[in-house]
Protein backbone atom coordinates (compact mmCIF):
# COMPACT_ATOMS: atom_id res chain seq x y z
CA UNK A 1 0.00 0.00 0.00
CA UNK A 2 2.35 2.73 -1.19
CA UNK A 3 1.95 6.27 -0.11
CA UNK A 4 0.88 9.02 -2.49
CA UNK A 5 3.96 11.08 -1.65
CA UNK A 6 6.13 8.20 -2.80
CA UNK A 7 4.61 8.26 -6.26
CA UNK A 8 5.08 12.01 -6.58
CA UNK A 9 8.74 11.71 -5.64
CA UNK A 10 9.25 8.82 -8.01
CA UNK A 11 7.51 10.72 -10.80
CA UNK A 12 9.80 13.67 -10.25
CA UNK A 13 12.88 11.46 -10.31
CA UNK A 14 11.73 9.72 -13.47
CA UNK A 15 11.49 13.10 -15.17
CA UNK A 16 14.95 14.07 -13.92
CA UNK A 17 16.39 10.83 -15.20
CA UNK A 18 14.81 11.04 -18.64
CA UNK A 19 15.88 14.66 -18.87
CA UNK A 20 19.47 13.80 -18.02
CA UNK A 21 19.48 10.81 -20.35
CA UNK A 22 18.33 12.99 -23.23
CA UNK A 23 20.81 15.73 -22.36
CA UNK A 24 18.23 18.11 -21.08
CA UNK A 25 17.79 21.47 -22.61
CA UNK A 26 17.94 20.85 -26.32
CA UNK A 27 15.51 18.07 -26.95
CA UNK A 28 12.37 18.56 -24.97
CA UNK A 29 10.48 16.54 -27.56
CA UNK A 30 12.29 13.23 -27.08
CA UNK A 31 12.01 13.58 -23.34
CA UNK A 32 8.30 14.04 -23.59
CA UNK A 33 7.87 11.09 -25.91
CA UNK A 34 9.72 8.80 -23.54
CA UNK A 35 7.73 9.97 -20.56
CA UNK A 36 4.48 9.64 -22.46
CA UNK A 37 5.21 6.08 -23.50
CA UNK A 38 6.11 5.14 -19.94
CA UNK A 39 2.82 6.58 -18.83
CA UNK A 40 1.08 4.62 -21.54
CA UNK A 41 2.34 1.27 -20.25
CA UNK A 42 1.42 2.18 -16.71
CA UNK A 43 -2.03 3.38 -17.75
CA UNK A 44 -2.73 0.13 -19.54
CA UNK A 45 -1.79 -1.97 -16.54
CA UNK A 46 -3.57 0.24 -14.08
CA UNK A 47 -6.88 0.34 -15.90
CA UNK A 48 -6.88 -3.43 -16.26
CA UNK A 49 -6.56 -3.88 -12.51
CA UNK A 50 -9.03 -1.19 -11.74
CA UNK A 51 -11.87 -2.20 -14.02
CA UNK A 52 -11.71 -5.92 -13.39
CA UNK A 53 -15.16 -5.97 -11.85
CA UNK A 54 -16.64 -2.94 -13.51
CA UNK A 55 -19.67 -3.53 -15.73
CA UNK A 56 -19.36 -2.73 -19.43
CA UNK A 57 -19.38 0.92 -20.40
CA UNK A 58 -22.40 2.17 -22.33
CA UNK A 59 -20.56 4.42 -24.72
CA UNK A 60 -17.59 6.68 -25.26
CA UNK A 61 -18.95 9.40 -23.01
CA UNK A 62 -19.39 6.86 -20.24
CA UNK A 63 -15.74 5.88 -20.58
CA UNK A 64 -14.65 9.51 -20.39
CA UNK A 65 -16.79 10.13 -17.34
CA UNK A 66 -15.17 7.12 -15.70
CA UNK A 67 -11.75 8.53 -16.40
CA UNK A 68 -12.77 11.90 -15.02
CA UNK A 69 -14.34 10.57 -11.85
CA UNK A 70 -13.19 7.15 -10.68
CA UNK A 71 -9.84 6.94 -12.42
CA UNK A 72 -8.77 10.48 -11.59
CA UNK A 73 -9.91 10.10 -7.98
CA UNK A 74 -7.93 6.93 -7.50
CA UNK A 75 -4.79 8.29 -9.04
CA UNK A 76 -4.93 11.93 -8.03
CA UNK A 77 -7.32 11.93 -5.08
CA UNK A 78 -9.75 14.29 -6.75
CA UNK A 79 -12.03 14.38 -9.76
CA UNK A 80 -11.57 16.29 -12.94
CA UNK A 81 -13.13 19.69 -12.37
CA UNK A 82 -14.63 20.19 -15.78
CA UNK A 83 -15.30 17.98 -18.77
CA UNK A 84 -16.25 19.48 -22.10
CA UNK A 85 -16.90 17.82 -25.41
CA UNK A 86 -18.00 18.65 -28.88
CA UNK A 87 -19.74 15.29 -29.12
CA UNK A 88 -17.60 14.53 -32.10
CA UNK A 89 -14.73 12.78 -30.42
CA UNK A 90 -12.94 15.66 -28.74
CA UNK A 91 -12.92 15.97 -24.96
CA UNK A 92 -11.26 18.54 -22.77
CA UNK A 93 -10.57 17.59 -19.17
CA UNK A 94 -9.82 20.47 -16.90
CA UNK A 95 -8.07 20.04 -13.58
CA UNK A 96 -7.79 23.28 -11.64
CA UNK A 97 -5.34 21.95 -9.13
CA UNK A 98 -3.35 19.22 -10.80
CA UNK A 99 -1.56 17.21 -8.16
CA UNK A 100 1.67 16.83 -10.04
CA UNK A 101 1.95 20.56 -10.71
CA UNK A 102 1.13 21.97 -7.28
CA UNK A 103 4.70 21.44 -6.12
CA UNK A 104 6.10 23.15 -9.17
CA UNK A 105 4.68 26.63 -9.04
CA UNK A 106 1.50 28.62 -8.54
CA UNK A 107 1.40 30.69 -11.67
CA UNK A 108 3.61 31.27 -14.61
CA UNK A 109 7.00 30.49 -13.17
CA UNK A 110 8.69 27.41 -14.68
CA UNK A 111 5.98 27.22 -17.33
CA UNK A 112 8.49 25.86 -19.82
CA UNK A 113 9.03 22.83 -17.60
CA UNK A 114 5.36 22.04 -17.21
CA UNK A 115 5.04 19.87 -20.34
CA UNK A 116 7.49 17.36 -18.87
CA UNK A 117 5.32 17.05 -15.81
CA UNK A 118 2.24 16.43 -17.88
CA UNK A 119 3.66 13.95 -20.37
CA UNK A 120 3.46 10.95 -18.09
CA UNK A 121 -0.16 11.67 -17.26
CA UNK A 122 -1.06 12.13 -20.92
CA UNK A 123 0.34 8.66 -21.50
CA UNK A 124 -1.52 7.38 -18.47
CA UNK A 125 -4.83 8.53 -19.91
CA UNK A 126 -4.00 7.27 -23.39
CA UNK A 127 -2.98 3.89 -22.00
CA UNK A 128 -6.07 3.63 -19.85
CA UNK A 129 -8.34 4.46 -22.76
CA UNK A 130 -6.48 2.10 -25.03
CA UNK A 131 -7.16 -0.88 -22.82
CA UNK A 132 -10.79 0.11 -22.62
CA UNK A 133 -10.92 -0.16 -26.38
CA UNK A 134 -10.65 3.53 -27.15
CA UNK A 135 -7.84 4.73 -29.37
CA UNK A 136 -6.89 8.33 -28.77
CA UNK A 137 -4.33 11.06 -28.83
CA UNK A 138 -3.88 12.92 -25.57
CA UNK A 139 -2.19 16.27 -25.20
CA UNK A 140 -2.03 18.77 -22.40
CA UNK A 141 -1.79 22.47 -22.10
CA UNK A 142 -1.21 24.75 -19.19
CA UNK A 143 -1.29 28.52 -18.95
CA UNK A 144 -1.18 29.07 -15.20
CA UNK A 145 -0.19 26.31 -12.81
CA UNK A 146 -1.48 24.30 -11.14
CA UNK A 147 -4.48 24.36 -13.45
CA UNK A 148 -4.17 22.44 -16.68
CA UNK A 149 -6.24 20.94 -19.47
CA UNK A 150 -5.94 17.53 -21.04
CA UNK A 151 -7.26 17.21 -24.53
CA UNK A 152 -8.38 13.79 -25.71
CA UNK A 153 -8.98 13.20 -29.40
CA UNK A 154 -10.69 9.91 -30.10
CA UNK A 155 -9.36 8.19 -33.18
CA UNK A 156 -11.92 6.31 -35.17
CA UNK A 157 -10.43 2.95 -36.04
CA UNK B 1 -28.39 -4.05 -9.40
CA UNK B 2 -25.91 -2.28 -7.20
CA UNK B 3 -22.22 -2.75 -7.44
CA UNK B 4 -20.80 -3.37 -4.00
CA UNK B 5 -17.25 -2.28 -4.20
CA UNK B 6 -15.25 -0.94 -1.33
CA UNK B 7 -14.04 2.29 -2.81
CA UNK B 8 -11.54 3.28 -0.16
CA UNK B 9 -9.57 0.04 -0.22
CA UNK B 10 -9.78 0.04 -3.99
CA UNK B 11 -8.26 3.46 -4.29
CA UNK B 12 -5.51 2.75 -1.80
CA UNK B 13 -4.66 -0.41 -3.62
CA UNK B 14 -4.63 1.39 -6.92
CA UNK B 15 -2.32 3.99 -5.56
CA UNK B 16 0.25 1.42 -4.60
CA UNK B 17 -0.18 -0.22 -7.96
CA UNK B 18 0.40 3.10 -9.61
CA UNK B 19 3.71 3.35 -7.81
CA UNK B 20 4.63 -0.24 -8.56
CA UNK B 21 3.77 0.05 -12.24
CA UNK B 22 5.59 3.35 -12.63
CA UNK B 23 8.66 1.87 -11.04
CA UNK B 24 8.40 -1.04 -13.45
CA UNK B 25 8.23 1.35 -16.39
CA UNK B 26 11.31 3.15 -15.11
CA UNK B 27 13.31 -0.05 -14.78
CA UNK B 28 12.22 -1.14 -18.26
CA UNK B 29 13.36 2.18 -19.67
CA UNK B 30 16.70 1.84 -17.89
CA UNK B 31 17.19 -1.65 -19.26
CA UNK B 32 16.59 -0.28 -22.74
CA UNK B 33 19.05 2.56 -22.23
CA UNK B 34 21.86 0.60 -20.64
CA UNK B 35 23.25 -2.59 -22.03
CA UNK B 36 24.23 -4.40 -18.89
CA UNK B 37 22.55 -4.92 -15.58
CA UNK B 38 25.46 -3.59 -13.56
CA UNK B 39 24.93 -0.16 -15.06
CA UNK B 40 21.21 -0.36 -14.45
CA UNK B 41 21.79 -1.31 -10.82
CA UNK B 42 24.08 1.67 -10.41
CA UNK B 43 21.61 4.01 -12.02
CA UNK B 44 18.76 2.83 -9.85
CA UNK B 45 20.83 3.43 -6.78
CA UNK B 46 22.14 6.76 -7.98
CA UNK B 47 18.93 8.21 -9.27
CA UNK B 48 17.48 8.24 -5.88
CA UNK B 49 20.50 9.16 -3.93
CA UNK B 50 22.08 12.25 -5.24
CA UNK B 51 25.69 12.72 -4.28
CA UNK B 52 25.53 15.63 -1.94
CA UNK B 53 25.86 18.52 -1.60
CA UNK B 54 26.54 20.21 -4.89
CA UNK B 55 24.75 17.99 -7.35
CA UNK B 56 21.09 17.65 -7.90
CA UNK B 57 19.65 18.54 -4.62
CA UNK B 58 16.54 16.54 -4.94
CA UNK B 59 16.26 12.87 -4.49
CA UNK B 60 13.62 10.70 -3.08
CA UNK B 61 15.46 9.95 0.13
CA UNK B 62 16.05 13.58 0.96
CA UNK B 63 12.49 14.68 0.33
CA UNK B 64 11.08 11.60 1.86
CA UNK B 65 12.87 12.17 5.15
CA UNK B 66 11.37 15.65 5.41
CA UNK B 67 7.96 14.29 4.66
CA UNK B 68 8.53 11.50 7.16
CA UNK B 69 9.73 13.74 9.98
CA UNK B 70 6.83 16.09 9.40
CA UNK B 71 4.24 13.36 9.54
CA UNK B 72 5.51 11.06 12.23
CA UNK B 73 6.22 12.35 15.68
CA UNK B 74 9.47 10.45 15.93
CA UNK B 75 12.23 12.35 17.67
CA UNK B 76 15.95 11.98 17.21
CA UNK B 77 17.20 8.40 17.42
CA UNK B 78 19.82 7.80 20.08
CA UNK B 79 21.49 4.82 18.57
CA UNK B 80 21.51 2.58 15.57
CA UNK B 81 19.12 0.09 17.13
CA UNK B 82 16.52 2.76 17.55
CA UNK B 83 17.08 3.86 13.98
CA UNK B 84 16.52 0.32 12.79
CA UNK B 85 13.26 0.08 14.69
CA UNK B 86 11.98 3.37 13.39
CA UNK B 87 12.82 2.45 9.82
CA UNK B 88 11.11 -0.90 10.04
CA UNK B 89 8.08 -0.11 12.14
CA UNK B 90 7.27 3.46 11.19
CA UNK B 91 8.80 4.39 7.85
CA UNK B 92 8.22 1.20 5.92
CA UNK B 93 4.69 0.99 7.31
CA UNK B 94 3.94 4.57 6.37
CA UNK B 95 5.23 4.46 2.83
CA UNK B 96 4.89 0.90 1.69
CA UNK B 97 2.35 -0.52 4.08
CA UNK B 98 4.58 -3.35 5.23
CA UNK B 99 6.53 -3.94 8.41
CA UNK B 100 9.79 -5.75 7.88
CA UNK B 101 11.43 -7.48 10.81
CA UNK B 102 14.79 -6.40 12.17
CA UNK B 103 17.22 -9.28 12.71
CA UNK B 104 20.79 -10.52 12.37
CA UNK B 105 22.47 -7.85 14.39
CA UNK B 106 26.22 -7.96 14.16
CA UNK B 107 28.06 -8.33 17.49
CA UNK B 108 29.25 -4.74 17.28
CA UNK B 109 25.68 -3.56 16.82
CA UNK B 110 26.50 -1.66 13.66
CA UNK B 111 24.90 -3.90 11.09
CA UNK B 112 21.47 -5.48 10.80
CA UNK B 113 19.05 -7.01 8.37
CA UNK B 114 15.57 -6.03 7.38
CA UNK B 115 13.57 -9.06 6.35
CA UNK B 116 10.64 -8.35 4.07
CA UNK B 117 8.17 -11.17 3.65
CA UNK B 118 6.68 -9.40 0.70
CA UNK B 119 8.05 -6.60 -1.41
CA UNK B 120 5.38 -4.34 -2.89
CA UNK B 121 7.74 -3.13 -5.58
CA UNK B 122 7.78 -6.53 -7.17
CA UNK B 123 4.08 -7.22 -7.49
CA UNK B 124 3.46 -8.54 -10.98
CA UNK B 125 7.17 -8.73 -11.70
CA UNK B 126 9.22 -11.60 -13.00
CA UNK B 127 12.86 -11.28 -13.92
CA UNK B 128 13.59 -12.68 -17.36
CA UNK B 129 16.64 -14.96 -17.64
CA UNK B 130 18.88 -12.43 -19.32
CA UNK B 131 18.45 -10.04 -16.43
CA UNK B 132 19.21 -12.34 -13.57
CA UNK B 133 21.76 -9.97 -12.03
CA UNK B 134 19.41 -7.03 -12.01
CA UNK B 135 18.76 -5.79 -8.55
CA UNK B 136 15.25 -4.68 -9.34
CA UNK B 137 14.52 -3.08 -6.03
CA UNK B 138 17.78 -1.19 -5.83
CA UNK B 139 15.72 1.96 -5.50
CA UNK B 140 15.07 1.05 -1.89
CA UNK B 141 18.80 1.04 -1.17
CA UNK B 142 19.22 4.47 -2.64
CA UNK B 143 16.26 5.87 -0.77
CA UNK B 144 17.41 4.46 2.56
CA UNK B 145 20.92 5.75 2.07
CA UNK B 146 19.70 9.18 1.02
CA UNK B 147 17.23 9.52 3.84
CA UNK B 148 19.71 8.49 6.52
CA UNK B 149 22.37 10.77 5.16
CA UNK B 150 19.98 13.64 5.70
CA UNK B 151 19.96 12.78 9.38
CA UNK B 152 23.73 12.70 9.48
CA UNK B 153 24.25 8.97 9.15
CA UNK B 154 26.39 7.36 6.52
CA UNK B 155 25.20 3.83 5.91
CA UNK B 156 25.83 1.12 3.44
CA UNK B 157 22.70 -0.57 2.15
CA UNK B 158 22.55 -3.65 0.01
CA UNK B 159 20.35 -6.59 -0.84
CA UNK B 160 21.42 -9.86 0.71
CA UNK B 161 18.44 -11.84 -0.57
CA UNK B 162 15.84 -11.08 -3.20
CA UNK B 163 12.62 -12.97 -3.87
CA UNK B 164 12.90 -12.01 -7.51
CA UNK B 165 16.09 -13.99 -7.73
CA UNK B 166 14.67 -17.07 -6.15
CA UNK B 167 15.25 -16.50 -2.46
CA UNK B 168 12.49 -17.07 0.04
CA UNK B 169 12.48 -13.60 1.46
CA UNK B 170 13.89 -10.23 0.63
CA UNK B 171 16.69 -9.25 2.96
CA UNK B 172 18.22 -5.79 3.08
CA UNK B 173 21.48 -5.48 4.94
CA UNK B 174 22.23 -2.12 6.53
CA UNK B 175 25.62 -1.21 7.95
CA UNK B 176 26.42 1.90 9.89
CA UNK B 177 29.58 3.53 8.61
CA UNK B 178 29.88 6.76 10.50
CA UNK B 179 28.14 9.82 11.75
CA UNK B 180 28.40 12.72 9.31
CA UNK B 181 29.65 15.84 10.97
CA UNK B 182 27.68 18.88 9.97
CA UNK B 183 29.86 21.36 8.19
CA UNK B 184 29.12 24.55 9.96
CA UNK B 185 30.28 27.73 8.24
CA UNK B 186 33.40 29.22 9.74
CA UNK B 187 32.87 32.46 11.56
CA UNK B 188 29.65 34.20 12.19
CA UNK B 189 29.08 37.28 10.12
Amino acid sequence: MADEALFQFLHHEVIQYVNAAENGETENGRCITKLESMGFRVGQGLIERFTKDTPRFKDELDVMKFICKDFWTSVFKKQIDNLRTNHQGIYVLQDNKFRLLTQLSAGKQYLEHAPKYLAFTCGLVRGGLSNLGVKSVVTAEVSAMPACKFQVMIQKM
Amino acid sequence: MSRQSNRTTDSKKMNSELFTLTYGALVTQLCKDYENDEEVNKQLDKILFSLFPSSRGYNIGVRLIEDFLARSSVGRCHDFRETADVIAKVAFKMYLGITPSVTNWSPAGDEFSLILESNPLVDFVELPDNHSTLVYSNLLCGVLRGALEMVQMAVDVRFAQDTLRGDNVTEIRMKFIKRIEENLPVGDE
